[in-house]
C-alpha cells in the first residue's frame, strides 16, 4: 500500500530523515514510533502529500504523491484523523460528515443522510448528538465524529496521528476497540502516530521506530522488541512498557 | 486508480420479477455520472411489493453507501427473496441493526414573530448592558491606574500607540492629501462661479479641521486596528489565552482593554493633526493649481478663518472616538465564540458598530457645539 524510498527530508540545515525506507502492506495497522522531533508526524504529512520530500519518493497506492497528477482521485481513498480533530467549527458534527460525500455532488440527499447518521451509529454518535457544534461536544465525541468524517468516503487507508492522545483511559480504551472493529468491518490499512504504549500493543499487527533520521527497525511488535539497539530498549522497556507489555502478552495468551 | 466497473442495475421480467445488480457497488463507482441516473431510472420502475426477487450475487464489491443506497430501495427492510454473497451480507446487517436513524426535527423558524423580535430586543439591551459594564470596569481601572501609576501596563499602552499610531501614519497621510486635493478642486469651482476664491481657505480649513479629519482618522483607525483588536481577543478566546490570563490573576480589564483604550486615546488626537495637516497640504497645492491661491497666503489666512476653538473640538473628536473604537472592537472581541464563524462575523459587526457609533458620536458633538468656535 505504502512505499518510502531512500526519504530525504531536510529543514534549511536541519536533517529530519536521512534514507529512510519503510513498507506497508494491505491490511496492516502500523503504529509510528520514535522520540520527539524524530519526524513522525512529518513522515505522515508527506504521506498524506501535505509536505514534499527533499529527496527519494512516497508511494501510495502505486502512485509517486508528490509528482502525481491523480492526487485529489488518491485523497478520496484515505481518510485521516487529525489530533484535534479538525472539525469544521461552523458546521455541525452531521454536516462535518456530510461534507466529503456532498462534494462529491452526484449523491442524493437522502442518501447522504442516512448514510452519515450510519458512519456516526458505528462510532457510536446517537442522530441526538448529530446536530449538536463541534464547540459543544466533549473530546472524545470530536474524536469519534472526526473518525466517521475520516471514514465518510469509505476509504481503503486511514491515518490516525495520536488517536488517544486527550481521552481518558476509559475512553482511549473504547476508542481502540472502536478503530478495532471498524478495521475488520472496513478491510482498512491503518498507520498511525502514537506515543501510547498501551494502544501501541493493543492494535498494531506492525511496528516501525524512527530514530537516527531512520527507521531502525519494522516488523511484528515481538520482532520490534527483539531488536538490540539502545533506543528500544529504554522506548520499550521502560517502567511503563514494561506494563504495557505484561498486558500484551497476558492478552496473547488468554 | 484500480479500474471500477460500473455499478449495473436490470430487471429480468419472469416470475418472479428479478432485479440482478453487477459491478462495483462502491462510493467512487457510485459517483460517476452516468452511474447513478441509470440507477435511479430503473429503481423507478421496480414495483414496491416483497414479490420482487433482488439478485445480488454478480455484484464485484460493496460498501456502505452502495450498501446504503440498496438498502433504501427496499424501503428499509429486507426484502424477502435476496440473494447475497455470503462477503457481503454483514453491510446489510450492520444497516439492520442500526435500525432506523433519524435526525430529530430542527424547530423551523417563523420568519418574524412576537418571539423573534423579543430576541433582537433582549439581545440589544444584552449588548447595552455589557457595553455599560465595560465602560464601568474600564473606569475603575483607570483609577486603579491612577493611584498605582508605576504598576501599570506602560509596555501593552506603548505597543498599542507604536500599532495603532505610528504603524497608521501613512494610510491617514495618503486618505487626507487626496480627500484635501478633492474638496479643494470641488469648492474652487463653485467659488470661482461667483468670485468668492478667496473664502477657500475658510471652507477647507472649517471643514477638515473641524469635521473631516476627525472623522476620517476614526473611520480608518476602526477598519484597520477595531478589526484588529477584535480578532485579537476573537483568537485569544479560541486560543484560550484569556481564560488562562484570568487564572494567572491577569484580569483582562486591566491588561488588555485600558492599555487598547489609552493608546488609542493618545495616538486618536495625534492621528488627527496628523490628518488634518495632510488634508490641509493636498488642499493648498490643489488651489495653488486651481485658483492660483499662494501657499503663503493660504497659511497666513487660515488662523483668521478658523477660530482656535475648532481645533480643540476636533482633537477633543479624537480623543473619544479613539476611547469608542477601542472599547466596541474590545466588547466584540470579548463576546467572540470559540468558533471560526462567530470570529468572522464578530470582526465584521464590531468594525460596522465601531464606525456607525463614531458618526453618531460625531452629530452629537456638532449639536452640543453648535454654538462653538463660529464668528
Amino acid at each position: 500500500m505504502i512505499e518510502v524510498r531512500n526519504l530525504w527530508t531536510q529543514f534549511g540545515e536541519f536533517v529530519v530523515h536521512q534514507d529512510l525506507n519503510l513498507e506497508i502492506g494491505q491490511g496492516e495497522i502500523v503504529s509510528l514510533v520514535g522520540g520527539s522531533g524524530s519526524g513522525k508526524t512529518t513522515l505522515l504529512r508527506q504521506m498524506l502529500g501535505l509536505e514534499k520530500p527533499t529527496r527519494g519518493s512516497v508511494r501510495v497506492f502505486g502512485e509517486d504523491i508528490s509528482r502525481t497528477a491523480h492526487l485529489q482521485e488518491t485523497r478520496n481513498r484515505w481518510g485521516m484523523l487529525f489530533q484535534h480533530g479538525a472539525l469544521f467549527s461552523a458546521l455541525t458534527a452531521f454536516d462535518n460528515v456530510a461534507q466529503p460525500m456532498r462534494e462529491l455532488r452526484t449523491l442524493p440527499e437522502a442518501l447522504v443522510r442516512d448514510a452519515v447518521l450510519l458512519k456516526l451509529h458505528m462510532v457510536g454518535i446517537t442522530p441526538g448528538d448529530a446536530l449538536k457544534m463541534p464547540a459543544d461536544l466533549s473530546g472524545g465525541m470530536i474524536k469519534r465524529v472526526a473518525l466517521a468524517r475520516a471514514l465518510a468516503l469509505e476509504p481503503e487507508l486511514l491515518f490516525l496521528d495520536e488517536p488517544t492522545a486527550g481521552l481518558d483511559p476509559n475512553l482511549s480504551e473504547s476508542f481502540v476497540e472502536l478503530i478495532r472493529s471498524l478495521h475488520q468491518a472496513m478491510r482498512l490499512t491503518v498507520v498511525m502516530v502514537t506515543h501510547d504504549l498501551d494502544t501501541l500493543f493493543a492494535l498494531s499487527t506492525n511496528i516501525a521506530v524512527l530514530a537516527e533520521k531512520r527507521v531502525i527497525a519494522a516488523g511484528t511488535p515481538e520482532q520490534v522488541l527483539a531488536t538490540p539497539h539502545p533506543f528500544i530498549k529504554q522506548f520499550f522497556l521502560g517502567e511503563r512498557g514494561k506494563r504495557a507489555l505484561e498486558e500484551l502478552h497476558g492478552s496473547r495468551h488468554a | 486508480m484500480p479500474i471500477l466497473e460500473q455499478p449495473v442495475l436490470f430487471l429480468k421480467q419472469n416470475t418472479p420479477l428479478t432485479v440482478h445488480a453487477s459491478g462495483h457497488w462502491q462510493v467512487h463507482a457510485l459517483t460517476h455520472p452516468d452511474a447513478m441516473s441509470a440507477i435511479r431510472a430503473t429503481l423507478a420502475n421496480v414495483p414496491r411489493n416483497t414479490l420482487v426477487k433482488w439478485d445480488l450475487s454478480n455484484i464485484a464489491a460493496l460498501d456502505h453507501i452502495g450498501a446504503q443506497l440498496l438498502w433504501n430501495a427496499w424501503g428499509k427492510i429486507r426484502p424477502q427473496q435476496l440473494a447475497v454473497l455470503p462477503q457481503h451480507a454483514e453491510f446489510f446487517e450492520r444497516l439492520e441493526q442500526a435500525g432506523p436513524l433519524a435526525l430529530p426535527q430542527r424547530t423551523k423558524m417563523r420568519r418574524l414573530s412576537l418571539s423573534t423580535l423579543g430576541g433582537w430586543l433582549t439581545g440589544a439591551l444584552d449588548h447595552l448592558s455589557g457595553f455599560i459594564a465595560l465602560i464601568g470596569q474600564f473606569v475603575m481601572d483607570l483609577g486603579r491606574f491612577a493611584a498605582h501609576p508605576l504598576l501599570g501596563p506602560w509596555k501593552e499602552i506603548s505597543a498599542n500607540v507604536f500599532h495603532t499610531g505610528y504603524q497608521a501614519l501613512g494610510i491617514t497621510a495618503l486618505v487626507g492629501l487626496l480627500i484635501g486635493v478633492v474638496l479643494s478642486y470641488l469648492s474652487a469651482q463653485q467659488l470661482h462661479t461667483f468670485g468668492g476664491d478667496i473664502y477657500l481657505v475658510n471652507i477647507l480649513g472649517m471643514s477638515i479641521i473641524r469635521e473631516l479629519g476627525p472623522l476620517l482618522a476614526a473611520i480608518l483607525v476602526a477598519g484597520r486596528s477595531g478589526s484588529s483588536i477584535t480578532a485579537q481577543l476573537g483568537v485569544m478566546r479560541v486560543t484560550e489565552e484569556l481564560d488562562a490570563m484570568l487564572v494567572m490573576g491577569l484580569p483582562h480589564g486591566f491588561r488588555l482593554i485600558m492599555p487598547k483604550v489609552l493608546a488609542l486615546a493618545v495616538s486618536m488626537p495625534l492621528l488627527v493633526i496628523w490628518t488634518d495637516a495632510m488634508a490641509l497640504f493636498g488642499g493648498m497645492a490643489a488651489a495653488e493649481f486651481e485658483l492660483d491661491l499662494s501657499p503663503s497666503y493660504f497659511i497666513q489666512k487660515l488662523p483668521d478663518a478658523v477660530p482656535l476653538a475648532n481645533y480643540w473640538i476636533g482633537l477633543g473628536k479624537g480623543v473619544v472616538f479613539g476611547c469608542l473604537i477601542a472599547l466596541v472592537a474590545c466588547h466584540f472581541g470579548l463576546r467572540i465564540k470559540p468558533n471560526t464563524e462567530s470570529l468572522g462575523q464578530g470582526t465584521t459587526i464590531s468594525v460596522v458598530t465601531a464606525i456607525t457609533i463614531v458618526i453618531l458620536a460625531d452629530a452629537i458633538f456638532a449639536i452640543v457645539f453648535s454654538n462653538v468656535g463660529y464668528y
